[in-house]
């Protein structure tokens, strides 16, 4: 059905859809509209799903480990300071294998307190063993929901996955959208190593130093076949619902001498300063890179590379452009725009194209910055 | 690309206006978005919502800073804000008031929405409600189809009232 909504409500609608058995959450800005809708749903009796309003996000997720691990399919969303309070137990759900699915509606981290998008959130969840999605418009907050149950539930999987949408400038922009009738899309959640509750019994946890790596070199194994599992899953969807979506969304690629590399709402608008940039004969794309973890591989040789960073690794650098220099061998030109919020717009893109100077690193109006 | 701005403050439905009016563009067959931007969150604070209505998908999430029409729906912020700040030389303005805005460098038009609320009794927590009736008036400016504005008012409100006093709006205000 086409109609209009939030990026929050667009994830709220997709979970009503996935029909998790299990939802557990902690409301923060600028998640809480999420939370607030599915419980409406719940309440309301349009989701059939227990709803269990946690006293804080450690909790949330140790929630969704519990029903995970029971045999439900479980959600959650968090933002910000509540995705690093709930980090230990980010650790744990991949850890024992459970594909729960949290939508991470990307925020900054306090002090100075600030309500607004950057990726830093997401990213300090970096080596958790999570899949990493970033989605740039409303449409794509819904697709990349329903689709994240599917990829997380495969047997080649089975590891967590992280919807991340930009805080307020896609959480609460209004866009067109359109919902599925998903049909058999999502098979029934089935999890091999589910606890048999008919069958009750305990075994101690423990893993010591001959066994443990090979577990964690089994997450890395599923984190490489989760790559194809991702093709397979974007291209059922497109054949059923008849939109596409890659690891990277590329936009006037083919013969640019420079491309531009960001996430989210940026590598969005990315696309009209492209636009500008053609219009005055500078050969310029952009590739907005949507998937995180596991990290793509990505075709950028021969050309000058624009990395827009809306995070910071202090005492190294840009997190993507680091990614990009040690993927690629590229050199980029680092831009450090839009953190806590800040207003970066095409025209500001569309300069840093213009001012670009491959090697170095720029704070996007930090003045004495050399 | 047609950019509107709305002035409002917290409380009064300038970003429940900026829904309305995406889906009666987006019920028109146009694409729209609606993006309020949020300070910090306080009733009666100056607040700012953006809509963008194109023929085009719309790829622009950064803040309106040329828009092509004002939308004030509370006077006494302009005393704090310039509304009329990076307003297009052929712009236009739109004003909740029974006078016209002295010294404005645009179009500018104006309609008593808050008289239109008042007199269809719409009023929530002791504040008329304006975001319905309003969209009469932006109709009657042909940003939007009047009937476009009624459906998308009956798709958010189920009170008959609202359509009734967008219709006044529509009315009133002089083109």
């Amino acid at each position: 059905m086409l109609t209009i909504a939030t990026g929050n409500k667009a994830v709220a609608d997709a979970v009503k859809a996935a029909k998790p058995g299990v939802i557990a959450a902690y409301p923060i800005t600028p998640q809480t509209e999420i939370v607030e809708q599915i419980a409406e749903y719940v309440t309301a009796g349009d989701l059939e799903s227990r709803y269990v309003p946690v006293e804080s996000e450690h909790s949330a997720m140790a929630a969704c480990i519990g029903a995970s691990v029971a045999g439900v399919r479980t959600f959650t969303a968090t933002s910000s300071h509540g995705l690093l309070y709930m980090h230990e137990m980010v650790h744990w759900a991949a850890g024992a294998r459970l594909p729960i699915v949290m939508a991470n509606v990307n925020r900054a981290l306090g002090p100075g307190w600030n309500t607004w998008a950057e990726h830093t959130d997401a990213f300090s969840q970096r080596d958790t063993g999570w899949l990493q999605v970033f989605v740039g418009t409303v449409q794509e907050a819904y697709d990349a929901t329903l689709m994240a149950f599917k990829i997380a539930e495969d047997e080649r999987v089975l590891l967590p996955m992280m919807v991340n949408l930009d805080g307020f400038a896609l959480s609460h922009i209004t866009q067109s959208l359109d919902t599925v009738e998903i049909g058999d899309f999502l098979p029934p959640y089935h999890l091999p190593h589910a606890i048999d509750t008919e069958n009750p019994c305990g075994y101690g946890p423990m893993t010591g130093p001959a066994d443990y790596f090979r577990f964690r070199w089994d997450i890395e194994r599923s984190m490489r076949d989760a790559r194809g599992v991702i093709a397979e899953v974007e291209r059922e969807f497109a054949e059923r619902f008849g939109r596409s979506y890659g690891p990277t969304e590329d936009y006037r690629c083919e013969d640019a001498d420079v491309i531009v590399v960001a996430m989210g709402t940026l590598g969005k608008e990315a696309e009209v300063a492209i636009d500008r940039l053609r219009d005055e004969g500078i050969k310029a794309g952009s590739m907005r890179l949507r998937w995180f973890r596991p990290f793509p591989d990505l075709d950028l040789a021969g050309r000058d590379v624009v990395v827009i960073d809306r995070d910071y690794s202090f005492g190294f650098g840009g997190v993507v452009a680091h990614a990009i220099r040690s993927k690629t061998g590229i050199e980029p030109y680092s831009v450090i725009a839009g953190l806590g919020g800040q207003e970066v717009t095409y025209n500001d893109i569309a300069d840093f194209v213009r001012n670009r100077r491959p090697g170095t690193e720029t704070w996007f109006g930090v003045s004495d910055h050399v | 690309m047609y950019e509107i701005r709305i002035h409002s403050r917290g409380g009064q439905g300038g970003v429940t206006a900026a829904k309305l009016l995406a889906l009666a563009a987006f019920r028109d067959g146009k694409h729209a978005t609606a993006c309020p931007f949020y300070g910090a969150e306080r009733r009666g604070a100056p607040v700012v919502s953006f809509v963008r209505i194109d023929d085009e998908p719309i790829k622009v999430y950064s803040q309106i800073h040329e828009p092509d029409l004002v939308i004030v729906l509370d006077t006494s912020i302009m005393d704090v804000v310039d509304v009329l700040d990076g307003l297009r030389a052929d712009g236009e303005v739109l004003l909740n008031s029974a006078h016209p805005l002295p010294g404005c460098n645009g179009t500018c038009r104006y309609v008593d929405l808050t008289g239109i609320a008042l007199a269809e009794n719409l009023v929530i927590a002791g504040s008329p409600i304006l975001n319905t009736p309003v969209l009469g008036a932006l109709a009657k400016m042909g940003v939007v189809t009047l009937p476009s504005a009624e459906q998308a008012i009956r798709e958010m409100f189920t009170d008959e009232r609202n359509v009734k006093a967008a219709r006044a709006a529509y009315e009133e205000l002089k083109v």
